[in-house]
């Protein structure tokens, strides 16, 4: 009998394993109309429930699938012991910026697609509890700054601000460098804030987290475009600069090369996107105007194009309609799963398997339709996606009177441009070493997505890290 | 930050700024611009660095009061700061020795020409300036602009002072006359600029235009400043911001310059911090 028992509870328990803890987030019909955050993040309640979840494998391979191989399952079991800051600072060993990744990260590709659990269940919350941990020390107010060792007199250039240069300059001012870092625009953040909005990436949370680099001495230059202002040649030559780094990222916008996209109610997600998060346009106080009218187009399917559609439907009038117009399906759209279910539950319209072909415009020189054909899918092409092939016959007009395009970025050229001895892509993009980051030009070393085209907030980190190594064995060199 | 060091009104609404920008002043070449943001809530707006120094470390602009943004700068004194100053950016205008070059400015786009016209007679050219303004009141850097040219013509639309009538006019009578013009340069209201590429087109006279778009970054992020130009898409912050007058589409541009005219309407609702000061007290 007492066997038996045993056994059944056994089994109970086993029964009840804890399941993965949903995200809080705030109710969609009143999350579109503000652009206050959606994911409210875990209580610590939730998030050590979570982290119990983990089982502490002795060879994680969640590690191995983080670019920057967070210690994972160490910061993971510190949460379950209640001691929330100090797995924070387990996750700045690696990370300069666990409160931005613990939100925008595709977990699901990366450390969680690896996690044992995921086999058998689902896999530990990686992300959220990153998010968790991160917020909890800014919240608590006890953010510690690492303590520096004493300056090695070398001087570095770091250009661009986005995750690849913060990277950049936070690891080298831990080895003890000095370290300027140049921006073009007046903020930084590169596409952490011009790019994803605030309802997925409050700006306070980012510039806390950058506000670490300045914190350690990081001297800090606002408005200077290198290639215009200074040239990289200037800062090695005159500037007194040992290395440079150039995070650059992947600025400029495509468009369509369809008639009509010259109309007025076209726009790169890019401009539609900087007015919202830079400039703040959809704040009463700040001046700069952004405009979208009752139907709303947003050409492409990635995060971009989710972040554009979203924000969208928040500056638009009440009824303003947004779809994402797409040539492929469903399964082959690049954006994160979670990204494309919380525009459904917001109202966002998929219009799939559907190429636009022209804008059309009316005599004032406004969009007022968007030509479209509609797509079926063949064979795979060399991306390994079904092709979309054209329906002959299906031409259609949708009566649209606002189109974002969000199709993708390519390198601009200011830096290749006056700098010769600077190797490049016939895409624009810079040529390096990979495992180092070393371009062709001694000395300079660049990483991120102007090295591989636009690709993600950790990957840019990753490449940053591995620069930051290799400038710092150079400068010892 | 950057500190205004000195304010010179040279017409009704039309300033002169010299402002602290020491890496931009020693940079800058003929036909550049920068891009500021005057306030932490304020749009970013491009001017066209008029002139620099580069020893003072000092950039020149002229800014004329039309909007919220610019009256708001217009109202700014020696001794106050803009916040943001970004450049310089754009390419520089191909100065070259043409032989004979006309340069015609209109409105504040005189401003804009300063620049090139005394880069243009640096290089050796025979300088034709064309200074057109609305009326007398309006008339900007004559004096300068006398000093720069072989000749300077000033034009008023009412024919309150120079000839009466518009730089294009001028210019198509010099043309018909059979003078030798060799090259052209137009800054001005875009029907302005239209108006002289369509004067000198006839007679295939290289001619250049200056084109103000709408703005964002200024540094080929947005593409808000698209142009087309032929059959080619460009970006005037990057591209620009002068290109072949010939080939712009200049419809496009006025379609463009009034996509947001509503939000400037409502835009100019918000009290300047003067007249809210004269409230308060
Ligand atoms: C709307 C949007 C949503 C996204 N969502 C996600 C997401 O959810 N998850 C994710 O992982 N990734 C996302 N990404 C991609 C991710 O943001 C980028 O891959 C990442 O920011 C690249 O980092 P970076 O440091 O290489 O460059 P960037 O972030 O692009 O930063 C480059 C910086 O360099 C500056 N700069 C450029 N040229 C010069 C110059 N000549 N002189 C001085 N400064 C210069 C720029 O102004 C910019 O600030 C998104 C991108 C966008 C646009
Ligand atoms: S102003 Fe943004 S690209 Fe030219």
């Amino acid at each position: 009998m007492a066997e038996r028992s045993k056994k059944r509870s056994r089994r109970k328990k086993k029964k009840e394993r804890i399941p993965r803890q949903p995200m809080p987030v705030r109710p969609a019909e009143v999350r579109n109309k503000d652009f206050t955050e959606v994911a409210l993040g875990f209580t610590p309640e939730l998030a050590q429930k979570e982290a119990q979840r983990c089982i502490q494998c002795a060879n994680p391979e969640c590690i191995d699938g983080c670019p920057v191989a967070i210690r994972i399952p160490e910061f993971i079991q510190l949460i379950v012991d209640g001691e929330f800051s100090a797995a924070a600072q387990k996750i700045k060993e690696t990370n300069t910026l666990p409160a931005v990744c613990g939100r925008v990260c595709p977990q699901e590709e990366q450390c969680e697609v690896v996690c044992i659990l995921g086999k058998i269940d689902e896999p530990v919350a990686i992300g959220r509890l990153e998010r968790f941990a991160a917020d909890y020390e800014r919240e608590q107010g006890d953010v510690e700054i690492p303590e520096l060792p004493p300056s090695t007199g070398k001087k570095v250039a770091v250009v661009g601000s986005g995750p690849a240069g913060i990277t950049v300059a936070y690891e080298l001012l831990r080895k003890g460098h000095a370290v300027t870092v140049y921006e073009a625009l007046h903020d930084l953040g590169g596409v952490l804030v011009y790019g994803i909005p605030e309802f997925r990436l409050p700006k306070a949370i980012v510039a806390d987290e950058i506000d670490t680099i300045k914190k350690m001495g990081a001297e800090i230059k606002l408005n200077m475009l290198i290639g215009k202002t200074r040239t990289v040649d200037e800062l090695l030559d005159e500037d007194g600069f040992d290395a440079v780094f150039l995070g650059v990222g992947a600025g400029l916008p495509w468009f369509l090369n369809i008639p009509g996209e010259n109309l007025n109610g076209v726009s790169s997600a890019n401009e539609f996107l900087t007015r919202i998060n830079l400039m703040k346009a959809y704040r009463e106080e700040y001046i700069t105007p952004v405009k979208v009218g009752k139907k709303v187009a947003v050409i492409g399917a990635g995060n971009v194009a989710m972040d554009a559609a979203r924000s969208a439907l928040r500056v638009g009038d009440e009824g303003t309609e947004v779809s994402i117009v797409y040539r492929r399906s469903r399964e082959q759209m690049p954006a994160r799963e979670e990204e494309i279910h919380h525009a459904e539950e917001e109202g966002i319209i998929f219009r799939l398997l559907t190429n636009p072909v022209r804008i059309l415009g009316d005599d004032d020189g406004y969009v007022n339709g968007l030509e479209c054909i509609e797509m079926e899918l063949g064979e795979p092409d060399d991306s390994g996606r079904a092709r979309p092939i054209p329906i002959e016959g299906s031409e259609h007009v949708l009566d649209m009177d606002t189109v974002i395009v969000a199709l993708g970025t390519s390198p601009r050229t200011f830096i290749s441009d006056t700098t010769p001895d600077l190797e490049t892509s016939k895409w624009g993009n810079y040529i390096v070493n990979e495992e180092t980051g070393a371009t062709s030009k001694p000395g300079v070393f660049a990483g991120g997505d102007i090295v591989t085209g636009s690709a993600t907030v950790i990957l840019a980190m990753g490449a940053g890290r591995d620069a930051a190594k290799a400038i710092d064995e150079y400068l010892q060199g | 930050m950057h500190k205004i060091l000195s304010k010179e009104k040279l017409a009704p609404k039309i300033y002169r700024f010299t402002v602290e920008a020491p890496p931009i002043a020693s940079s800058r070449k003929p036909g550049q611009f920068v891009v500021l943001r005057e306030f932490e809530e304020g749009e970013r707006l491009p001017f066209t660095i008029v002139d620099s120094d580069p020893e003072a470390g000092t950039i020149d602009l002229i800014i004329q009061a039309a909007g919220y943004s610019t009256q708001r700068l217009c109202a700014l004194d020696a001794g106050d700061t803009i916040l943001d100053i970004l450049g310089p950016l754009g390419k520089q205008t191909d100065i070259e020795n043409y032989g004979t070059v006309a340069c015609v400015g209109g409105g504040v786009g005189t401003a804009v020409i300063y620049p090139i016209v005394k880069a243009m007679k640096e290089a050796g050219n025979y300088v034709i300036t064309l200074n057109g303004a609305r009326s007398e009141d309006f008339v900007i850097l004559e004096e300068e602009l006398e000093e720069v040219s072989d000749e300077l013509i000033v034009t008023t639309d009412d024919g309150s002072y120079g000839i009466e009538g518009f730089g294009s006019t001028v210019l198509q009578k010099m043309l018909e006359e059979g003078r030798e013009i060799d090259f052209v340069v137009a800054i001005g209201p875009v029907l302005m600029m239209r108006a002289v590429a369509e004067v000198t087109r006839p007679f295939d006279v290289g001619t250049i235009a200056s084109l103000n778009a709408l703005m964002v970054d200024g540094t080929g992020m947005c593409g808000g400043c698209r142009v087309t130009v032929g059959d080619e898409v460009k970006f005037a912050c990057v591209d620009g911001p002068e290109f072949d007058a010939h080939l712009v589409d200049f419809e496009e541009q006025v379609a463009k310059l009034g996509y947001y005219h509503e939000e400037e309407d409502e835009c100019r609702m918000h009290k300047l911090p003067h007249e809210l000061e004269q409230e308060k007290a």
